[in-house]
């Protein structure tokens, strides 16, 4: 049913006080026992920890209050995601804030009856750091959370995506009660633009002046567009985003249609992202139920409407204007611009087209002011960054930290620092389109300006951290399979180039590549990012041009020597079986090729030139007897 | 117009706001090379061979697509900009095969010219190339992707001009390639064979089925009688192959050449065209006396009528009956002439020289045998006639001037204009007014029809009664045209149409252009007025005056219409759908 | 997209489905950008998009037939060959190629009668090669839907495939 304005901030006065328990455990003093709610248990329920049977938990959960009839004592909810998917399923009971990690369905009947029954925490079930320091009352001061600034994620892992009431309960909607009520158009564009929030997208393009342009752009009709994407392999921030808090893009994007004059939305979503688009259809049926979408908005007279439009597995699609070609039914092929969306994008309309993060981080800065959010971040950079920090370190996740954070600060105190006792090599952000950032320069405060100086960018947020066991020949070649796979095939550069280019890596992995092959890869990837069509060739090369930048030795060790000294190019590596062999034949019995003969007892030994180097050996053997060099 | 300048090469100029980079440095009179681009429909920036740097840009841009801006200053031949040109087209050579030597298009090709003014080397990179196989399936055209540098020009032809669009890109990155839906054939698809793909591609990558080799075995074989005949369009565009300017007509030195060549008789086309008049026009009297379908549509341009059969099969009672010229020649060169010559017809070997692709479709469609075998035996293309002059060592520019032979070789100033866009219809009208009326019209030329553009309409007045017509070139303005005729909102009496834009002088087998004269000179009309100059200049210039024509009635086909003639003279239409 | 590989299942479409079919296409015609909302849907109806299917798209919505080829080959998640309720796939990586996966496959392909990439006319089991999924010591490798069978000796085929009867 349609709410008045006053009905929003009455759904917001209701649940204050439910919902204020969820927030940090720390400002709920012992007298909310004697609220209604005595606790709340919230159960991630976004595709890492779904994965991991997390809704059977949920399910059990609301299953035993149920039955115990502690419905009015006991509040199940189903939340998204809290970035720690690789510890998932995740349970956190408030107010205490006890974190449970990797928690299994059959867990769920003594944390029940123990915890939520009883008051006694399960100590066992508990995340490690939270078990093994009892200083750590809450999640937010285990040491993965203590240097995150979560704007963009506020609500993901606190609220029921599914519950537009819970959004409305933490302010949701009150941005745009605001701009409608009190802001005109321009002045919501220059609370934007003041605020110096850039394109979380990857280009980093400011937001305000985005929106400036669409807004003076001629034309009745124009359109608002969210890229919703996200094909980095590795980087799941507006997956989580639209998960655990879709309600935030819908305000938002309402917000900019409001302001740049436009009545219709849509989301180019991947039809990967069941969950997402599941919740986003579910926030947008409330919304318009509500009458926050569709006709004259809270009475306004401002109409405004959001369409979902699904990708289809082109990870070129993300580009603007290959998107807004396939949402017009054609193959995915970006245009040449100018002209530029904001002037000719969709259907020939006038278009603005920001990143869910992007758009996640407006309701929050209308309604926080400009000044609050500018006082985060680098001189250039403002505000927070989302991250997927993966690859070698100790915790894995998604991180939202303020810009100028620095990698060591990611790497060692986010992340816990290298498993293994192994050393940082290198950090790679920005996915297939960014670069690595080698250990010298690990002190670097992350920002847009920062890591393009480095050779890098932000790209959408992929973080991945590196140990010495990680060749960057075969990360770079890594990263150009995919753009070679991705590449639209419309321009030569980008096409052909990039194919050209992977056979010269790949000629290199094999030892048959020669040191005026070094030169004359660099000078195709400067040539290839000088002429592309589009910002994925544009991009392409500057993985290699990184690692060629920083470890051009490794590079030279694959040439001169043909040797991969992280010993993971295959054709460069040889098995060898050392003295600590005891002869026990397992490793010769593992071999798919029959290469290892040996007599039981004695050393056996590899022939490598039947040798495939598939590594079976090596983990079979039980005595570390085997060596790849 | 807002006028913008700016600096090119440190050159000052100012052009109209909205122009391209590419165009105004054109107008400075420096040329930037292109490979993708063609004005008006293919407007990708996919290849990169045009790109410049423009002072502060972050990369090179695209010259054919970027648009100027005040104060902007480009640079066009910097080191950098030379050096990015020739990567990208060593890039395209490194999946092309670079099969020069015997290339049909070594001498015309873009790629091949661009590599060398580059100095490009042809190995400079290496790896595996696109998997591709040649397309020999069609009656017209040969498809051959190991030399498509998927500019995309074809697919912009097929879709702009004609709104067929039965090739374009498929599958994505290294190996999208140019092929048809279900990578199916493309002559078991709705293609129309109007060659328009091939006069656009810059490279060998389409061509034309060559029948080069079966001419020369006619020749050559003593039990064959050949003779040949050429379309009204082919003198004004052949020269073009030879060196003479765009427009100029050589129709003596073709005709020369073509007796050198050891054809037995050398006829013009122009004499079927006429009848095509006579046999069409009475058509058209009787269609507008007794109450037939209207509107009459014209019949001449086979890939038109292929087009009408998968698209509009609903409409086919519209065409005229008529076989096109080119059939009609055929028909009595094998039937009135091999009679009067005493000469089997199986025995004889008739060439049509035509400036189409789609010819050589027709020559093997059903109900085009009058005598039994194929009215048409072999169809050669204005290129290929010109390959074949080449091959034989004969010195074109030499020659001297002859003549067509008799009877089949007289033709008129109408038949002639039967050429360019409107000329059908221009004739028609000069012959069915007077035959209406009952005597000559004073001014013959129907200006109304004639020019390049895709639609033209005109009302005449013909002996009392108002006579609707239009004239359309291109499939894609012809099928605008049969959505309205579809819906009853054409209420004309006849429609001409032609499946290339600006008629056959724009034929598929024509001499192809590169893409800088495509762009800036408007060869169409150049060609379209040495036809309408020299039937200015032609006493005969009425289809109904032609003394050969009169003859042929008089002692074969007794009237237009009659029973013979329709045997001889007229065809059938099948309904297709619009996929195959 | 990559390479373009043409389904040689029959079409068993039924009626219904293509009233369904024409139904949403007769909705959509007309909407701004029909074309992928309408093969997202035509997909979910049939499971994968047949030359049959684009063309009655092509005809509904008006759209050349390869104009919608060329999307359908554009985006991965468009398929022209239907997934068989069981997938198989053989793992052709160096060590399980050397051990026979070959052989495996073959046999596989002899009893289906299909090449890789296709489907039974049945629909019950398609088969696909993958490159190395790390069970290298297990080679030659295969799975269906996922469950991991190692050691896989041509001989065994009939005995594992027969487990997946219904
Ligand atoms: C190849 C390529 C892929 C991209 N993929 C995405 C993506 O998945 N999600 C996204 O938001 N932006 C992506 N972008 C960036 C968009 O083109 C665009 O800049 C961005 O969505 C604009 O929003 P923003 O200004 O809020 O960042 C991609 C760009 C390129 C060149
Ligand atoms: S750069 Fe690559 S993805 Fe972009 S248009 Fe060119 S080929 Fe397509
Ligand atoms: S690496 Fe593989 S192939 Fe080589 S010896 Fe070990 S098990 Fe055999
Ligand atoms: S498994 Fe290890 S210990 Fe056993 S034979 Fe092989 S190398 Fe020696
Ligand atoms: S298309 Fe051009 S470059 Fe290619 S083989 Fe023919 S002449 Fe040579
Ligand atoms: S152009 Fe050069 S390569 Fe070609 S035939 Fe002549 S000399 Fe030989
Ligand atoms: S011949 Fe004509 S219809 Fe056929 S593909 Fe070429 S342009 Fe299209
Ligand atoms: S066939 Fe010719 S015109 Fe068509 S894309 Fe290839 S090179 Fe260009
Ligand atoms: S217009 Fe002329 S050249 Fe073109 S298809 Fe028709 S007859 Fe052939
Ligand atoms: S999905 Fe549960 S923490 Fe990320
Ligand atoms: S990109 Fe300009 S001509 Fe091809
Ligand atoms: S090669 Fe088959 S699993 Fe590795």
């Amino acid at each position: 049913m349609k709410k008045t304005i006053s009905d929003i901030n009455k759904i917001k006065e209701d649940l204050k006080l439910p919902m204020s328990i969820r927030k940090g455990a720390r400002v709920v003093n012992e007298t909310i026992g004697s609220e209604k709610f005595m606790r709340t248990v919230l159960v991630c329920g976004s595709t890492g920890c779904a994965s991991s049977h997390s809704v059977k938990i949920y399910e059990k959960f609301k299953q035993l209050v149920h039955d115990n009839k502690m419905d009015d004592q006991i509040n199940i909810v189903k939340t998204g995601c809290f970035g720690r998917c690789a510890s998932g399923p995740i349970v956190m009971v408030y107010p205490e804030g006890s974190f449970y990690s990797q928690i299994k369905p059959e867990y769920v009947e003594e944390i029940f009856n123990e915890h939520l029954v009883k008051g006694n925490r399960v100590d066992k079930y508990l995340h490690h750091e939270q078990r093994d320091n009892p200083e750590i009352k809450n999640l937010y001061d285990v040491s993965f959370y203590k240097k995150q600034k979560k704007i963009a994620l506020r609500n993901c892992g606190v609220i029921d995506p599914e519950n537009i009431d819970e959004y409305i309960a933490l302010d949701g909607y009150q941005a745009l009660i605001k701009c409608l009520t009190r802001l005109k158009p321009q002045e919501v564009i220059d609370i934007v633009k003041e605020s110096g929030l850039r394109g979380r997208g990857g280009g980093g393009f400011p937001t305000g002046n985005k929106w400036q342009f669409a807004k003076n752009a001629e034309g009745k009709i124009k359109y608002v567009c969210c890229n919703a994407d996200e094909g980095d392999p590795g980087a799941f921030m507006d997956r989580s985003i639209l998960e655990g808090d879709p309600n935030s893009v819908i305000e938002a994007m309402t917000i900019a249609g409001y302001a740049v004059g436009s009545n219709q939305g849509y989301v180019y979503i991947r039809a990967e992202y069941p969950v997402a688009i599941q919740r986003l259809q579910t926030a947008i049926a409330q919304a318009r139920d509500y009458g926050l979408l569709g006709s004259n908005i809270l009475g306004s007279g401002f109409d405004f409407d959001i369409d979902l439009r699904y990708g289809a597995g082109a990870f070129v699609c993300g580009e603007e204007t290959a998107l807004m070609t396939s949402i017009e039914g054609n193959r995915g092929e970006p245009r040449p611009r100018p002209p530029f969306p904001a002037i000719k994008g969709l259907f020939g309309k006038p278009t603005l087209l920001n990143n869910v993060e992007t758009y996640a981080n407006i309701p929050e800065i209308i309604n926080r002011g400009s000044e609050w959010f500018s006082k985060m971040g680098t001189e250039k950079s403002k505000g927070t960054k989302v991250f997927a920090l993966c690859g070698k370190t100790n915790d894995t996740g998604l991180v939202e930290i303020p810009m100028g954070t620095t990698l060591r600060e990611i790497v060692e105190e986010i992340g816990g620092g290298i498993p293994n006792g192994r050393k940082f090599k290198a950090a790679q952000t920005g996915g297939p389109s960014g670069g690595c950032i080698p250990a010298q320069l690990i002190d670097t405060p992350i920002d847009y300006d920062n890591l393009i100086q480095i050779g890098s960018m932000m790209g959408s947020g992929g973080l991945i951290v590196m140990d010495e066991d990680n060749c960057m020949v075969d990360i770079a070649k890594f990263f150009l399979e995919f753009t070679v796979e991705e590449s639209c095939g419309k321009c030569t550069p980008c096409r052909v180039g990039t194919k050209r280019l992977l056979e010269m890596l790949t000629k290199i992995t094999e030892g048959r590549g020669t040191l005026e092959d070094l030169d004359k890869m660099e000078e195709l990837c400067y040539y290839i990012k000088n002429n592309s069509l589009c910002g994925l060739g544009q991009t392409a090369p500057n993985p290699v041009i990184s690692t060629l930048r920083y470890f051009r030795s490794e590079y030279e060790a694959h040439v001169v020597d043909k040797k991969c000294p992280a010993g993971v190019c295959k054709k460069l590596v040889t098995y060898r079986i050392t003295d600590r062999c005891i002869g026990c034949s397992l490793c010769s019995r593992n071999c798919p090729v029959n290469a290892i003969t040996g007599k039981i007892k004695e050393r056996f030994t590899i022939d490598t030139s039947k040798c495939i180097k598939c590594g079976a050996c090596m983990s079979a053997c039980k005595f570390k007897a085997i060596v790849k060099e | 117009m807002k006028k913008i300048n700016l600096k090119i090469n440190g050159l000052s100029v100012t052009v109209p706001e909205g122009t391209t980079i590419l165009e105004a440095a054109n107008t400075a009179g420096i040329k930037i090379p292109t490979l993708c681009y063609l004005k008006d429909i293919n407007k990708i920036g996919a290849c990169r061979v045009c790109v410049v740097e423009v002072k502060g840009a972050r990369n090179l841009v695209a010259s054919c697509v970027y648009p100027v801006s005040e104060g902007m200053e480009v640079i066009t031949n910097s080191p950098k900009v030379l050096d990015s040109r020739k990567k990208t087209v060593e890039l395209l050579l490194s999946n092309h095969n670079q099969d020069c030597l015997s290339c049909v298009r070594n001498g015309s090709c873009e790629l091949n010219k661009l590599s060398y003014e580059l100095g490009c080397k042809s190995d400079s990179y290496e790896g595996v190339k696109t998997e591709s196989k040649v397309d020999n399936s069609s009656l017209s055209i040969v498809r051959d992707n190991s030399k498509c540098i998927l500019c995309r020009r074809c697919v912009a032809a097929c879709q702009a001009y004609q709104s067929v669009s039965v090739i374009g890109a498929n599958s994505k990155g290294f190996d999208t390639h140019i092929a048809c839906a279900f990578e199916q054939p493309l002559g078991e698809v709705s293609c129309v064979n109007c060659g328009q793909c091939i006069n656009v591609c810059p490279t060998g990558a389409l061509r034309e089925k060559d029948e080069i080799d079966d001419v020369l075995e006619a020749l050559n074989n003593p039990d064959k009688y050949v003779v040949v005949g050429t379309a009204p369009s082919i003198r004004v565009a052949l020269g073009e192959e030879f060196g003479y300017p765009i427009g100029k007509n050589v129709e003596g030195k073709m005709v020369a050449a073509l007796r050198k060549l050891g054809f037995k008789n050398v006829f013009d086309v122009d004499f079927a065209a006429d009848l095509t008049i006579m046999e069409e026009g009475y058509e058209f009297i009787d269609r507008v006396k007794n109450g037939g379908k209207l509107p009459m549509m014209t019949s001449c341009s086979p890939a038109w009528i292929k087009f009408m059969e998968h698209n509009y099969p609903e409409l086919l009672g519209h065409l005229s009956t008529a076989k096109s010229p080119q059939q009609m020649f055929g028909a009595c060169c094998k039937t009135y002439f091999a009679e009067k010559m005493g000469i089997d017809p199986k025995k004889m070997f008739v060439v049509s020289i035509m400036p189409c692709t789609a010819k050589k479709y027709e020559k093997d469609r059903p109900y085009q045998s009058a005598a039994g075998v194929k009215d048409i035996d072999a169809v050669l293309t204005t290129r290929e006639l010109a390959r074949l002059i080449k091959r034989c060592g004969i010195m074109f520019n030499n020659l001297k001037d002859e003549q067509f032979d008799a009877p089949l070789g007289i033709g008129s100033g109408a038949g002639l204009i039967f050429g360019a866009t409107g000329g059908v219809m221009e004739a028609a009208l000069r012959t069915v007014a007077s035959v209406l009326t009952g005597s000559d019209l004073n001014n013959i030329d129907f200006n109304e029809v004639r020019g390049n553009s895709s639609v033209k309409e005109a009302v005449y007045d013909i002996a009392g009664m108002k006579v609707k017509v239009a004239v359309v070139s291109s499939l894609s303005a012809a099928r605008d045209m049969m959505e309205k005729v579809k819906n009853g909102k054409a209420d004309y009496h006849f429609i001409e149409v032609m499946s290339c834009p600006g008629g056959c002088v724009n034929g598929g087998g024509q001499p192809i252009l590169d893409a800088h004269t495509r762009n800036t000179v408007d060869y169409k009309k150049l060609r379209a007025s040495a036809i309408y100059k020299t039937d200015k200049a032609m006493k005969l210039r009425m289809s109904h005056h032609n003394p050969a024509v009169r003859e042929i009635y008089e002692s074969y086909f007794e009237k237009p219409n009659s029973h013979k003639a329709h045997e001889a003279l007229h065809t059938k239409y099948v309904k297709r759908n619009s996929f195959n | 997209m990559g390479k373009i590989k043409l389904t040689s299942v029959d079409f068993a479409g039924t009626k219904e489905q293509e009233a369904e079919l024409r139904k949403m296409l007769k909705e959509l015609k007309g909407t701004d950008g029909a074309l992928m909302p309408a093969l997202q849907k035509a997909q979910g109806i049939y499971g994968y998009l047949p030359i049959e299917v684009q063309k009655i798209v092509s005809e509904e919505l008006g759209v050349p037939l390869e104009k919608i080829f060329g999307v359908v080959t554009f985006y991965t998640q468009f398929l022209l060959n239907p997934n068989g309720k069981y997938d198989i796939s053989v793992c052709l990586g160096t060590a399980c190629y050397v051990k026979g996966a070959g052989d495996v496959i073959e046999k596989i392909q002899n009893r289906l009668d299909i090449s890789p990439g296709d489907c039974t006319s049945d629909l019950k089991f398609s088969l696909n090669a993958t490159r190395c999924i790390g069970c290298c010591g297990l080679a030659p490798v295969m799975t269906i839907n996922g469950e991991v069978f190692g050691k896989v000796k041509a001989d065994e085929v009939d005995a594992i495939l027969d487990k997946f009867k219904d």
